[in-house]
């Protein structure tokens, strides 16, 4: 049973549609996050949710409540800016607290839950200090348990960690993600981050032009994308060219150059063109002449828990990553030879690129 | 940036000689024991600023400068506000306009403004009403207000009074307690500066004072005209030192450099 | 703040207005609503009804006609009394625009070149004298120019002159005070317009090789002439429809439009003629004001928006 429906969900700004029929539905106590690029929509679908912004169309319902129309004062959700946007003129406490304040919390009850979010974020013992005092990421937390201190049906999160240090932005995921455990609270995160994306979410909604091209879990929507755009955006991947030659009723096959791919049927007809995606890590490196795919190692870079390697093939370019297991891979200009299994690869037709 | 060389320094001192004369020679001449305009060169006196206490119509006058600029600064910034909200955060047809509108006092002769006004009050018959003088400020210093409420509102992060409003408070309340409380020192410092200009105010309000209304400015205009004595200059030198310590006050708030050029 | 380049949640798209709430269209309008009240009845009438007086005849012993006539004007435009105030009033506002932009402007460079207190603190001798009222600072003038004022004492005990210049009454001292008065404004403009000034920009006329002079006149002259030139409109405006400065200093005899505006209304009561002297300044100061201001910024639109 859907917690949170959004049904038909359209914003136009004069004659650009930021958001374009866009249905959702979030469960109860689910982790979701909203991932693309600048433009895609997502902002403006959190804008939505929170009443910041008054769709064009569709609808959005809350625990079985219809809250298109309600003012944003009146929906309980809480809210992380990606700004934090802290009240500068009170203290932690105040900030914490105000929401408590609004719901005519009395003050000791106030001042004791404002203590126990402090103390959820890890905060203890800052309550007096004032906003400006703080770190980047103190601020953060704050603004987290300001969100959380009234208890909200729906967590939003914009983009709360893009003004992060790498370092810190690592361990707040994981931080986020077992706070958002622990309390069961539904939560959507805006982000552009696939990485901060598929830590921390049940599930991910990929968006392009204003549009979900895909709703699955981080693995799903990793391993198998649906779309040219969704394979590019999460994680990296390498593209080529094939054409379809034969195929019976479960499999087809799929020229690449010298090799042939066995690949799932999909309604595919011979002569079809399409593109044949592989993960890096999904390709291994062998002897040149062993039966692979010849080709010559390009450039080797070294990142520290891996190697990443592009290889020159007949099909192209392509990109190889191996974990860091002590031995380094061939140098540069050592001819090797690159394979894979076809179930790793990932097959879209050409017309379908969608997004 | 080239520094000044000693020609250029030399010129500055001159220049700034220039600018300070006229007030430090009223702030001197203030000081003299004689009974007519002269340098205190035989010692200073105070006579002359005890002289302000039985000067009943410069007391009354200055009194009513005070009040008048108590009324019309609270008046203005209280319109102005809400206004400042308005232009800033909403894009709407006619904005242009309503802002053009709003500072045009600032275009019009006081000349004008005084003589539209007259003739407006005689129209309405409320010739030396204390209210109608206030109105009447309060356009021409609205845009002094204004100015500096509106570069408040500007540099407010408007996702603070979103917040407000996700954690329940509604738009008066998030009004009352994040917006205001943020823009507090440019609503102060308008305040101030539209205090000044009220309380400074000479050509129009020369044209609709009456006996019953008559300010500062316009009562030491009317001395002066007749005939200049040190009684004029040791008032004078009071609302100096009255306005330098304002000005204190000013920088300390909002910071003079935005007061007197706008914008940094 | 996150309204411009990376739309957070609460902005949006550049060019897209603020997220559409119910009644947005009222909202402005209801929140500037009581300032239009009290600008449209305490402005737009009482100018309305002052332009209206300008159409009425005058007589000396019956006050004002019903009659419309535009006689006032015909009689203002006319009379070689009134060319001569208009044309002494230009005359002394180019002039004080004049010494304002000669002393001002290099003042103002001076300026841009100290170092951190002492700017701030010039700055503010400088510019402070705009928050005391007109009537003290021309009071310091009439002090100074009368003829046993210090001005002349100074000049005698110099021997400079052997009788008291008479400065007061006389159109230069008018000038002289009303520099006083303007020249704020016109270090404020041209300030404002050094402030936007690249360093660098300096200094690469420099690396190639032009001497002093040259890089001002041909790098940082052109950029702050805007600055100058909408000094120059204010202090003219402003200098063209002065009151105090001329009533004091310029006596019975001496008279600007203002003065001659104030004599018709509280001296002959004459209002329609008043009035009709009080349109004409409005429109002159509009029509130089807006009509200047267009001008400057078309004219340098090419060089700041490039």
């Amino acid at each position: 049973m859907s917690f949170l429906t959004l049904s038909g969900l359209a914003k136009a700004f004069g004659s650009f549609l930021a958001v374009e029929n866009l249905s959702l539905e979030v469960q109860r106590g689910e982790f979701l996050s909203l991932l693309g690029p600048s433009g895609c929509g997502k902002t403006t679908t959190l804008q939505m949710i929170a009443g910041f912004a008054e769709p064009t169309r569709g609808r959005i319902v809350l625990d079985g409540r219809d809250i298109t129309a309600l003012r944003p004062e009146k929906r309980g959700m809480g809210v992380v800016f990606q700004s934090y946007a802290l009240f500068p003129h009170m203290t932690v406490a105040g900030n914490i607290g105000f929401g408590l304040e609004m719901r005519g919390v009395a003050a000791t009850e106030r001042a004791r839950r404002t203590d126990e979010a402090l103390d959820l974020v890890r905060l203890d013992g800052l309550g007096k200090r004032y906003p400006k005092e703080l770190s980047g990421g103190q601020r953060q937390r704050v603004a987290i348990a300001r969100a959380l201190a009234i208890r909200p049906e729906v967590l939003l999160l914009d983009e709360p960690m893009s003004n992060l240090d790498a370092k810190l932005r690592e361990d707040m995921h994981i931080e986020l993600r077992a706070i958002q455990r622990h309390l069961g609270i539904t939560t959507i995160l805006v982000t552009h981050d696939q990485v901060e994306a598929m830590t921390m979410s049940d599930r991910i909604a990929v968006m392009h032009g204003g549009r979900i091209v895909q709703l699955a879990t981080p693995f799903e929507a990793y391993e198998r994308p649906q779309s040219a755009f969704a394979s590019g955006f999460l994680g990296k991947t390498n593209s080529m060219r094939g054409v379809v030659e034969t195929t019976n009723p479960r499999c087809c096959e799929v020229r690449l150059g010298e090799t042939l791919a066995h690949v799932p049927h999909e309604g595919r007809e011979v002569g079809h063109d399409v593109h044949v995606y592989v993960r890096p890590e999904k390709i291994r490196l062998g002897q040149a002449g062993d039966g692979g795919i010849p080709a010559t190692v390009q450039t080797r870079l070294f990142l520290g828990n891996h190697w990443m390697l592009e290889v020159d093939s007949a099909l192209g370019r392509l990109r190889v990553s191996q974990p860091n297991l002590g031995d380094a891979p061939p140098a540069e200009g050592t001819a090797v030879s690159v394979r894979w299994s076809d179930q790793d690869l990932r097959v879209l037709a050409t017309e379908s690129r969608h997004g | 940036m080239r520094k000044n060389g000693p020609l250029s320094l030399l010129y500055h001192a001159l220049f700034i000689a220039f600018m300070v004369a006229p007030l430090l020679v009223i702030v001197a001449v203030s000081f003299t024991g004689k009974g007519y305009i002269s340098m205190p060169t035989d010692g200073l006196s105070l006579r002359w600023f005890r002289a302000i206490a039985d000067a009943h119509e410069i007391i009354d006058a200055f009194w009513l400068s005070l009040t008048l600029g108590l009324v019309s600064a609270t008046i203005a910034v209280a319109l102005a506000v809400p206004a400042a909200l308005a232009l800033v955060r909403h894009r709407f047809p006619g904005r242009g306009a309503l802002m053009a509108f709003f500072m045009s006092p600032l275009m019009i002769p006081h000349v004008v403004l005084g003589v539209a006004f007259l003739r407006f009050f005689t129209t309405l018959g409320v010739s030396g009403s204390f209210f109608w003088l206030a109105l009447t400020h309060v356009v021409v210093v609205m845009p002094y207000a204004l100015r500096l409420v509106l570069a408040a509102a500007t540099g407010l992060d408007r996702d603070a009074e979103r917040a407000a409003l996700s954690l329940g408070a509604n738009r008066l309340t998030a009004f009352r307690r994040v917006v205001l409380p943020l823009i507090l020192p440019g609503v102060v410092g308008g305040w101030m500066l539209a205090f000044i200009q009220s309380f400074d105010e000479l050509t129009m309000t020369v044209f609709v004072a009456t006996p019953g209304t008559t300010t500062l400015p316009v009562a030491m205009y009317n001395q002066i005209a007749q005939t200049i004595d040190p009684l004029v200059a040791s008032v004078s030198t009071v609302l100096i030192v009255g306005t330098l310590v304002l000005m204190v006050l000013l920088d300390r708030i909002v910071g003079l450099d935005r007061v007197l050029i706008g914008k940094n | 703040m996150a309204d411009t380049a990376t739309p957070g949640l609460a902005g949006t798209p550049a060019s897209a207005p603020s997220p559409g709430k119910p009644f947005a269209g009222a909202a402005p309008w209801l929140l500037s609503g009581p300032a239009l009240l009290l600008f449209c009845a305490m402005l737009l009438i009482p100018l309305a009804l002052t332009a209206l007086l300008s159409f009425h005849a005058f007589d000396g012993t019956r006050g004002v006609l019903p009659a419309m006539t535009v006689g006032n004007y015909l009689e203002v435009l006319g009379d070689s009394y009134y060319h001569e105030i208009f044309l002494r009033t230009a005359g002394m506002a180019l002039a004080v625009t004049v010494l304002s932009i000669v002393f001002g402007v290099p003042e103002t460079i001076i300026l841009s070149r100290m170092r951190s207190p002492w700017r701030g603190l010039f700055l503010i001798v400088i510019l402070g004298p705009l928050l005391i009222s007109v009537v003290v600072r021309t009071l310091g003038w009439a002090i100074l120019m009368g003829n046993n004022g210090l001005i002349n004492e100074a000049l005698q005990w110099l021997g400079v002159v052997d009788s008291p210049l008479k400065l007061v009454f006389t159109q230069t001292g008018v000038v002289v005070a009303l520099t006083h008065v303007m020249m704020p404004f016109m270090v404020i403009s041209v300030w404002a317009s050094l402030q936007k000034l690249d360093p660098q920009v300096e200094q690469a006329g420099q690396a190639f090789g032009a001497p002093p002079f040259t890089v001002f006149r041909r790098v940082i002259l052109p950029q702050i002439l805007p600055g100058i030139l909408s000094g120059s409109i204010i202090v003219f405006a402003l200098s063209a429809s002065a009151f105090a400065t001329p009533a004091i200093l310029g006596g019975r005899r001496l008279k600007v439009v203002a003065t001659a505006a104030y004599d018709e209304f509280l001296n002959t009561l004459n209002w329609p003629l008043g009035a009709s002297i009080a349109v004409l300044l409005l429109i002159a100061n509009v029509i130089v004001i807006v009509g200047c201001n267009r001008l400057v910024e078309r004219r340098f639109r090419q060089v700041f928006e490039g």
